[in-house]
C-alpha cells in the first residue's frame, strides 16, 4: 500500500543557527529529502553601492569594510585599487608589500572562520570553531597594531596605507609565522581523516566543474571544482608576481573538497607571507592624495582575489569628487547562484553543510 | 540514613514499618541523588567542554562556578511559560511528564551496594528496557503537539532513532544476562568478579554506542541537530517544562552511565573504598567519556545513522549473542581471558569485514 505523503514547507532562516547571517532558503522537503529551494536575499540589504553615490571617494572606504565583514583588507584593497586605476595613483613599493601581507593575513581569518563554521555546521560541538579561532584572535592583535581596529580596519588609503608598521609588528608576525604551520598539522590530524567527516561531506554536494564554470562561480568553490583559476596568477595586480605559491585545486568539487582546498590555501598564505616580510623594502608608506580628489571621467574595472572569490569593484566617475556609480562584484552571492543545482535531492543535514561549504557573507551578498 | 540504605532488605524489613520505611528512603535517596547529581554533572560537563575547546568554561558563580547551574534553574523557573496557540494543549502538558518519569523509574532497581537498591526485581533489566522506551513516547509527544514543523521534523527522526537503536541494546544487554544467568542487576553485579567490559568487550562497544544514541548524545544527537533543526522536539518549550526536558536529558545520561557501569564495569565492586563511592566513580567516568564524544565528533546523518543501527550494530550484537551463547554451552570453563579475547576478535573481524563496504557520503535522491 502506498502511503500519502504530503511536502512539507519549511523556512530556513533568515533567523537559523546555520545560514550565517540573516539568509533564508524557503525549503519544500519530503521527509528529510529536499525537492525544492528558493533562495530569498536583502534581509542585510543597506544600500551601500547607493550610498557611494553621496559619499566622495574617501568616504566610501569605511563602507567597503562592511560589505565582507570577515574580509575588510581585501574589500579595501580592491577598492583602493579601482580607484588608483581610475586616476593613475602610484603607490610607494613598500605599501603594496604591506598590503600583500595584510591581505594574505585576511584570507587567513576568512579561511578559518569558514572552517570552523562548516564544521559547526556538521554538528561538532564548536570544538574546531574554538581551535581556529585562537589563532584568528592572534591575527586580529596583529591588525590591531597597525590600525587600532580589530575588525573594520579602514586600513588602506588612495596610494598606500594610513600608518607605517609599527617596530613591535615584524617579531610578532614572524612568531605567528613560525607556530602556524604546526597548528595547521593539528587541525588535519585532528579533522581531516575523521571517518564521520569524510561520510558526511565526501561526494556530498557536487558542483561539477561545468555547473561551476556556468554559474561563474569564483575563489575555492570554483577552484574545488578542478579548476585552476586564481586572479592572482591568471592577472597579477599588486606585487602577486613577485612572489612564488601554488594554488591548490580539488577533484571532486564536494564539500570535502572545498574544505581542503581551503585548508592548503592557508599554507600558500603563509608562504607568500614569509616571502613578502623578507623582501619588505625601506621608504614611504603613502604618496598623499588632495583630501577631496576628483578622478578623470572614465570608468574602470578592477578585482582581485578576494577570499570567498574574484572581488571586483567597477567605479564610474563624471569627474567629479564623488563617484557616479560603484559596483561590487561580490563573489558570495555570485557563488549562491549555484546553490540550488547542489541542494536538490539532498538531505537537510546535508543542505545545512553544502550551504556552509559555499562559505558565504551575507554583509557581501546583500550589500 | 547511609547506614539504612545500606542494610540488607532482610534485615530492613524486619524494622517496624520496614517495607514502607526502605520504600521513602530509597524514593527520596534517588530523586535527591539524581537531582543534585544532574547539577553537579550539568557543571561538569560544561567545564570539561570548556577545557577541551582551550576555554575556561563557567568560573564566575561560586567556587569554581559550581553556582552556575543553580543560577541557570532559578533564570529558567522564573521565566514567562509560553504554550503555541495552535499546540495540543494537552499532550503539550503531558509530554515533560511521560518523557521525565521512567528515567526516574530507572533508577529503582539498580543496587547501590550488595542488596542496596529499591526493589530487587528478578527481572530486573527487562523492566530497565520497557521502562525506557517510554521516554522516547515523550519526546515524540513534545515534537508532535509542539506544532512546529522543526519539532515535528524532530519528532520522526526520533521515533526512527529510538526504536532502532533500542534492538542493538537490548541484544548486548543479553550477552551479559547469559553470562550471569539471571536477569536481576543485582546478581549481574555480584557475578562480576572480573568486570564484564573484560569478557564482553564488543558487547560493551555496542551498548555504549546504542545508549549514546538512546541518549541523543553526539555524534548521534540528531534530534536537536542545533545546526539544523535548531533545537529539536523542545523548540517551543520555555520555563519549567523545557527545564523538565533538560533535566530528562541529563537525567537519561546519568542513568545510562549507571547501567554501562552496573552491567560493565562491575557496578559498586571494587576495593578499599565504600561501594556507593565506587559506583558514584564509575559513572563519573563513563559521564566523562560521553563528555569527551560530545566535544570531538561531528554529527551523523539521518539515513547514515539507521544504516549504523540496521546493517553494523544489530549483526554485531547478534553474532555476539550467538558466540557468547556458544561458548557458555560448549566451553562454560573458559578462562576469562580467552573468552575477552574471542569476543574482542569477533569485533576486530566484523569491523574490517564492513570497512570494506563502507562508502563514505552519500548520493541524492530522487523523490
Amino acid at each position: 500500500m502506498a502511503v500519502k505523503t504530503e511536502p512539507l514547507f519549511l523556512n530556513l532562516g533568515p533567523v537559523h543557527p546555520s545560514t550565517h547571517g540573516v539568509f533564508r532558503m524557503r525549503a519544500l522537503v519530503d521527509g528529510e529529502v529536499i525537492t525544492d529551494i528558493e533562495p530569498v536575499f536583502g534581509y542585510l540589504h543597506r544600500g551601500i553601492e547607493k550610498l557611494a553615490e553621496s559619499k566622495s571617494y574617501r568616504q566610501f572606504l569605511p563602507l567597503t569594510d562592511r560589505l565582507d565583514y570577515v574580509s575588510s583588507m581585501n574589500n579595501n584593497m580592491a577598492y583602493v585599487m579601482a580607484v588608483e586605476k581610475l586616476a593613475g595613483i602610484e603607490v610607494p613599493q613598500r605599501a603594496e608589500y604591506i598590503r600583500v601581507i595584510m591581505a594574505e593575513l585576511q584570507r587567513i581569518i576568512a579561511h578559518l572562520l569558514a572552517i570552523g563554521s562548516f564544521f559547526n555546521d556538521m554538528g561538532t560541538f564548536f570544538t574546531p570553531f574554538f581551535y581556529m579561532f585562537i589563532q584568528k584572535e592572534k591575527i586580529t592583535d596583529l591588525f590591531e597594531m597597525v590600525c587600532g581596529q580589530r575588525l573594520l580596519y579602514n586600513y588602506m588609503r588612495f596610494g598606500g596605507v594610513s600608518h607605517d608598521l609599527p617596530p613591535e609588528f615584524i617579531p610578532a608576525l614572524t612568531r605567528f609565522l613560525d607556530e602556524m604551520p604546526a597548528e595547521i598539522k593539528k587541525y588535519e590530524r585532528l579533522l581531516a581523516e575523521n571517518e564521520i567527516v569524510l561520510a558526511r561531506s565526501k561526494n556530498v554536494g557536487v558542483l561539477t566543474r561545468e555547473m561551476a564554470v556556468n554559474a561563474s562561480a569564483a575563489g575555492p568553490v570554483l577552484r574545488a571544482s578542478g579548476v585552476d583559476w586564481d586572479i592572482r596568477k591568471v592577472d597579477p595586480y599588486s606585487i602577486y608576481d613577485r612572489f612564488d605559491f601554488d594554488v591548490p585545486t580539488g577533484a571532486n568539487g564536494d564539500c570535502y573538497d572545498r574544505y581542503r582546498v581551503r585548508v592548503e590555501e592557508l599554507t600558500q598564505s603563509l608562504n607568500i607571507i614569509r616571502q613578502a616580510v623578507n623582501g619588505l623594502p625601506k621608504g614611504k608608506v603613502l604618496n598623499p592624495v588632495p583630501l577631496r580628489f576628483r578622478p578623470p571621467a572614465g570608468e574602470v574595472y578592477s578585482h582581485i582575489e578576494g577570499n570567498k572569490g574574484e572581488l571586483g569593484f567597477h567605479v564610474i566617475s563624471d569627474g567629479s569628487d564623488k563617484p557616479y556609480r560603484i559596483h561590487v562584484r561580490a563573489p558570495s552571492f555570485i557563488n549562491l547562484t549555484a546553490l540550488k543545482n547542489m541542494l536538490i535531492g539532498w538531505k537537510l543535514a546535508d543542505a545545512i553543510i553544502i550551504f556552509g561549504s559555499i562559505d558565504i557573507c551575507l554583509g557581501e551578498v546583500d550589500r | 540514613m547511609v547506614e539504612l540504605l545500606l542494610l540488607p532488605a532482610s534485615i530492613r524489613s524486619e524494622l517496624p514499618f520496614g517495607y514502607w520505611l526502605h520504600l521513602l528512603i530509597f524514593g527520596l535517596g534517588i530523586i535527591t541523588l539524581l537531582l543534585t547529581s544532574v547539577i553537579i554533572f550539568i557543571w561538569l560537563e560544561r567545564r570539561l567542554v570548556g577545557r577541551f575547546q582551550l576555554r575556561h568554561g563557567p568560573n564566575r558563580a561560586g567556587p569554581f562556578g559550581l553556582l552556575q547551574s543553580v543560577a541557570d534553574v532559578i533564570k529558567i523557573l522564573t521565566k514567562e511559560d509560553i504554550i503555541p496557540s495552535r499546540a495540543d494543549k494537552l499532550v503539550f502538558w503531558m509530554a515533560p511528564v511521560i518523557a521525565f518519569t521512567p528515567v526516574v523509574l530507572m533508577l529503582g532497581v539498580v543496587p547501590v551496594a550488595d542488596g542496596a537498591l529499591l526493589a530487587d526485581l528478578n527481572i530486573g533489566i527487562l523492566f530497565v528496557v520497557a521502562i525506557s522506551s517510554v521516554t522516547s513516547l515523550g519526546v515524540f509527544m513534545a515534537g508532535w503537539s509542539s506544532y512546529n514543523k522543526y519539532s515535528l521534523l524532530s519528532a520522526m527522526r526520533t521515533v526512527a532513532q529510538l526504536v532502532s537503536y533500542e534492538m542493538p541494546l537490548i541484544l548486548s544487554m543479553v550477552g551479559v544476562v547469559i553470562l550471569t544467568g539471571s536477569l536481576s542487576l543485582n546478581e549481574m553485579v555480584k557475578a562480576q568478579s572480573i568486570p564484564f567490559i573484560l569478557l564482553q568487550p564488543a558487547g560493551f562497544f555496542i551498548f555504549f554506542t546504542a545508549s549514546l544514541a538512546e541518549i541523543n548524545r553526539t555524534p548521534f544527537d540528531l534530534l536537536e541537530a542545533d545546526s539544523e533543526l535548531v533545537a529539536g522536539y523542545n523548540i517551543e518549550y520555555s520555563g519549567m517544562k523545557f527545564a523538565t526536558f533538560y533535566l530528562t536529558e541529563y537525567c537519561e545520561a546519568i542513568v545510562l552511565s549507571t547501567l554501562t557501569a552496573t552491567l560493565f564495569l562491575g557496578g559498586w565492586q571494587g576495593p578499599w573504598l565504600p561501594p556507593m563511592i565506587w559506583l558514584l566513580l564509575k559513572i563519573g567516568l563513563v559521564f566523562c567519556v560521553i563528555v569527551w564524544i560530545r566535544a570531538t565528533l561531528p554529527r551523523l546523518r539521518i539515513d547514515q545513522v539507521m544504516n549504523f543501527a540496521w546493517k553494523f550494530l544489530l549483526p554485531l550484537a547478534i553474532l555476539n549473542l550467538l558466540l557468547t551463547s556458544l561458548s557458555v554451552i560448549f566451553w562454560p570453563t573458559a578462562p576469562a581471558w580467552a573468552s575477552g579475547l574471542i569476543n574482542l576478535s569477533m569485533l576486530a573481524v566484523f569491523i574490517l569485514v564492513y570497512s570494506k563496504f563502507f562508502k563514505p557520503g552519500g548520493k541524492t535522491v530522487a523523490v
